[in-house]
């Protein structure tokens, strides 16, 4: 295992177990007036940076290692948080303001009368879990599809993902799309049920997104040490050259980019029952574009970093928007700047520069990407 | 019954009655309106729609207004507006002040409806054979939303006596509205059909349809005309769909033309391009307001202060973050694309806490408001300078592209750096003024938005995507390009708008553009050879 994974892969995950063991440990066993108790709301604020890290390590997988900056995965993470929002509507059932079993309120609101077909099945668990993935993936084969055959890389490709989340912000914003338009999906009730408000349920999720986490973060991590992710990063230093050795560079970023989306979806459906809410401006440019600064920070190509950047600068948002609201944007567009500017391989990359002061060769060719990749 | 038979005899009467009178004296004719009765009163009031003393037409507006009043005292007829507690009159007859009065020293002149179709009649009568053409114009315009059967005499007379051919086309119209809704025999009608049908705009078209209605050979002559009019009115709507598709291509080059110069001649991904818009737009907003408190006289020039000013102050931003941020990270276009997005959220939020988050007013000033009217088309001033603008920029800038020697340097730096370097030409001056160049025209961009946008803080977030979209569309490095792509995104934005709705036309725009960026991955012009893939 630990082969497959690395020595600092085993202690990523290491620590994450203690960490998930810690955190429930500290809100379920310990008495709530115990110095260290840890609130309920804490646990869903960490459960939520969880979820952030499994998006971060979804982007640093086609970023970091097939040089396909996607501005748009805020549209996959959103998609599964729909898929997973439409299953806890349906539960709230007779439950709702209007009271109907079979139409959520929105619905009723619109003077629907019927449920329309893409919401059929939600009401079943294993079909939502399974949207949760099918939708993103799908929605990132076909696009990717269409953009990596005819060749759209580097800053195009970028533009039209960010172009793609605008859109899909646009529509989802409008009530006849049947996803609740601008207030989106909310008030929901249980989840497989268990009541969201009860401290136990908090709890568990907590676990899942740990877990998912964990998993997403193996699976990375053995995709990156295969042969695929040899492939997958000579694309990233020379698609042209890869090419013309005779592999269908397409269908490698197809299948990355759908894996990609798939990832972020599962993230977007951990997210939503702990936020409590998923509505059309997590669709925002400014989301995707943030969840790729958190993987800069990190360490592009890292894995590891992409998880703790997401983590890291989520937490230093909570706590900035909740000292000095005013200043959060000009924290977050230093750090864009900065990073950028001296810090091109993120955290990881400075400690690794700390401990090895002299660069190994493999570490050399994730500076000089980014040369070629966007070309 | 009785009642309405009485106003159908008194209408017939009305004119017979006109006629009757001799010209009396105006003041004997305002005194008479005071008179007890409401016979009396219509008398007096069609008298003075007959004499056509100009004079009649503030009483009878009073009147109509129930703003005339009668003096207990003396039986002076007044008109009262509101004053303190009571009520301030003026001699109707003479214009005089009389002083103040409490109401229960007066008595309102008291209105029926016949009585009220017989002011507007008379007032219909004074205005329409007023001297003064634009008094007539809207006296026409009038009557014909009124189609009041009283006003048909005065009409009539006053076509005879018009000499403007199209204000005697404007009275024309009115009557024939007037024959077509109500009583008049059939020839007159088809008449009134034909003379509707010429004048082809929204209201004929809503006459001619409730005429349409019926049966017989009149209402099939007016469905035919309607459905003429509605085919040029269609027509009309789609040139109108067409200006307005141009008008936000212009918008959309302004935005998009300093970025095909950053992004598309210089290959620099620079998503702080839309901050150099807003910068400029509040530019215009901060010069606007030291005009107000320096010279006051010359705020209608505002605006051309603030486009050199502009300029500057987005050229002076965009050679600050070109020096400061982008010139370390040539040749790394997607962490260029990062650095630039945190710059525009630094810019947003500066702007945003010395400005506040509310938007700000930039005042239009008087020479560029209003609009004019081509046909049945809306061509709004403002809309225009920003058209006639777009393309004085665009050409500004591909002269300076092509004619001067910055230009030619520019275009040696982006076709070949070394060859460029060896040659003596100082790349990384070069890099920096072209940067501030295009930052320039962004800020100019500013000033345009915000004669027609509100300038606030995300003022240049609304136009980063599609002003990327335009240069992306039309061919990165080719300034045509950009000019084509903009306004053919403009105008396919509003062709689609009417059918699909504002949201889902713009959904259907993108996808296009996502499509099309499939079929010709480096837009409408690309370039061609071996410098694509370098």
């Amino acid at each position: 295992m630990s082969a497959l994974l690395g020595r600092d892969g085993a202690a990523f995950l290491g620590l994450l177990a203690l960490a998930a063991v810690a955190v429930v440990l500290a809100n379920q066993a310990l008495a709530p007036d115990a110095a260290l108790h840890l609130p309920g709301y804490l646990v869903v604020l960490l459960g939520k940076y969880l979820c952030y890290a499994l998006l971060a390590l979804s982007i640093d997988l086609i970023w970091g290692f097939a040089g396909i900056l996607s501005l748009g995965h805020g549209a996959f993470f959103a998609l599964g948080g729909y898929a997973m929002g439409m299953y806890l509507m349906r539960q709230i059932g007779s439950r709702g303001v209007y009271g109907n079993p079979v139409l959520p309120d929105f619905m009723v609101f619109l003077n629907w009368t019927e449920l329309p077909w893409f919401w059929l099945g939600f009401d079943q668990f294993w079909f939502a879990a399974v949207m949760v993935v099918v939708a993103p993936g799908a929605l990132a084969f076909a696009f990717g599809w269409f953009a990596f055959r005819s060749r759209v890389t580097g800053v195009y490709l970028s533009i039209i993902t960010q172009a793609l989340t605008f859109a899909l912000m646009l529509a989802f914003f409008r009530n006849a799309m049947g996803f609740g338009g601008n207030n989106g999906l909310t008030d929901f009730k249980e989840l497989l049920g268990f009541p969201l408000q009860a401290e136990a349920t908090r709890a568990a999720l907590f676990v899942a997104s740990a877990l998912a986490l964990g998993l997403g973060f193996m699976l990375c991590r053995a995709l990156a040490r295969s042969r695929l992710g040899l492939v997958m990063v000579a694309i990233r230093d020379g698609e042209s050259r890869v090419r013309f050795l005779g592999y269908p560079v397409e269908s490698y970023k197809l299948v990355l980019f759908t894996l990609s989306a798939a990832m972020a979806g599962v993230a977007g459906a951990l997210y939503v029952p702990q936020a409590g809410i998923i509505n059309p401006s997590e669709f925002e440019p400014a989301n995707s574009i943030e969840a790729v600064i958190w993987v800069a920070v990190g360490g592009r190509g890292t894995l590891i970093g992409a998880a703790l950047g997401a983590i890291l600068v989520s937490a230093l948002r909570s706590w900035v928007t909740g000292v000095l609201p005013e200043l959060w944007l000009f924290a977050l567009g230093a750090l864009f700047v900065l990073v950028t500017l001296f810090m091109p391989r993120g955290l990881i990359g400075l400690l690794a520069g700390w401990s090895r002061p002299r660069a190994r060769p493999a570490a050399a060719s994730v500076r000089t990407a980014p040369a070629t990749a966007g070309d | 019954m009785l009642r309405r038979l009485g106003i159908a005899l008194l209408l017939l009467l009305a004119p017979l009655t006109a006629a009757a009178q001799a010209p009396a004296e105006f003041a004997d004719l305002v005194e008479r309106l005071g008179r007890s009765g409401f016979a009396e009163t219509e008398q007096a009031v069609q008298g003075l729609g007959a004499a056509g003393d100009p004079r009649a037409v503030k009483v009878l507006e009073a009147l109509a207004a129930g703003e005339l009043y009668l003096r207990r005292a003396d039986r002076k007829v007044a008109i009262a507006v509101a004053a303190g507690d009571g009520l301030a009159l003026t001699d109707a007859a003479t214009g005089e002040a009389l002083g103040q009065a409490a109401t229960r020293e007066v008595e309102r002149i008291r209105l029926n409806n016949s009585l009220r179709r017989a002011i507007s009649a008379a007032l219909g009568a004074l205005t329409l054979l007023s001297p003064d053409p634009a008094v007539r114009r809207s006296a026409a315009d009038a009557v014909f939303k009124s189609r009041d059967p009283a006003s048909l005499g005065a009409l009539d007379e006053a076509i005879a006596r018009e000499a403007n051919a199209r204000l005697r086309r404007a009275l024309e119209e009115a009557r024939a509205a007037i024959l077509l809704t109500g009583e008049a025999d059939p020839a007159a009608k088809r008449a009134a059909i034909a003379t509707l049908a010429a004048r082809g705009d929204r209201d004929a078209l809503a006459l001619l349809t409730a005429a349409a209605a019926g049966e017989g050979e009149l209402a099939a002559a007016a469905a035919a005309a309607a459905k003429t009019i509605e085919q040029s009115l269609e027509l009309w709507n789609a040139g109108q769909n067409l200006w307005y598709g141009l008008s936000l291509g212009s918008v959309l080059l302004l935005a998009a033309i300093g970025l095909a110069i950053t992004f598309g001649v210089m290959g620099v991904i620079n998503m702080a391009h839309g901050e150099m818009v807003m910068l400029g737009a509040y530019t215009a907003f901060v010069v606007q307001e030291a005009v107000q408190a320096l010279a006051p006289e010359l705020i209608g020039l505002s605006v051309l202060f603030a486009l050199p000013a502009a300029f500057l102050v987005g050229g002076l931003a965009g050679i600050a973050i070109e020096q400061g941020v982008i010139r370390w990270l040539y040749g790394r276009p997607l962490e260029t694309l990062l650095a630039t997005w945190g710059l525009s959220l630094i810019i947003q939020q500066a702007v945003r806490s010395i400005f506040g988050p509310t938007n700000r007013q930039v005042v239009v000033p008087s020479w560029m408001a209003g609009a004019i009217e081509v046909g049945q088309l809306q061509i709004t001033l403002s809309r225009l300078a920003i058209i006639v603008f777009a393309l004085i920029t665009f050409a500004a800038l591909i002269l300076l592209v092509r004619m001067t020697r910055f230009g030619l340097a520019m275009r040696a730096v982006t076709q070949n750096r070394p060859m460029a370097a060896a040659m003596g030409i100082r790349t990384p001056w070069v890099d920096a003024f072209t940067f501030g160049l295009g930052s320039g025209i962004a800020g100019l961009a500013g000033v345009a938005l915000s004669q027609i946008d509100n300038v606030s803080p995300n003022l240049g977030q609304s136009y980063i995507i599609d002003s990327f979209l335009v240069v992306v569309f039309g061919g990165v490095g080719n300034l045509w390009g950009t000019l084509l792509g903009a306004l053919t995104l403009g105008v396919l934005n509003k062709l689609i708008e009417p059918v699909a709705g504002a949201v889902l036309g713009k959904i259907l725009v993108l996808v296009a553009i996502i499509l099309f960026i499939q079929r010709r991955p480096r837009g409408l012009f690309a370039l061609k050879g071996r410098a694509v893939e370098a």
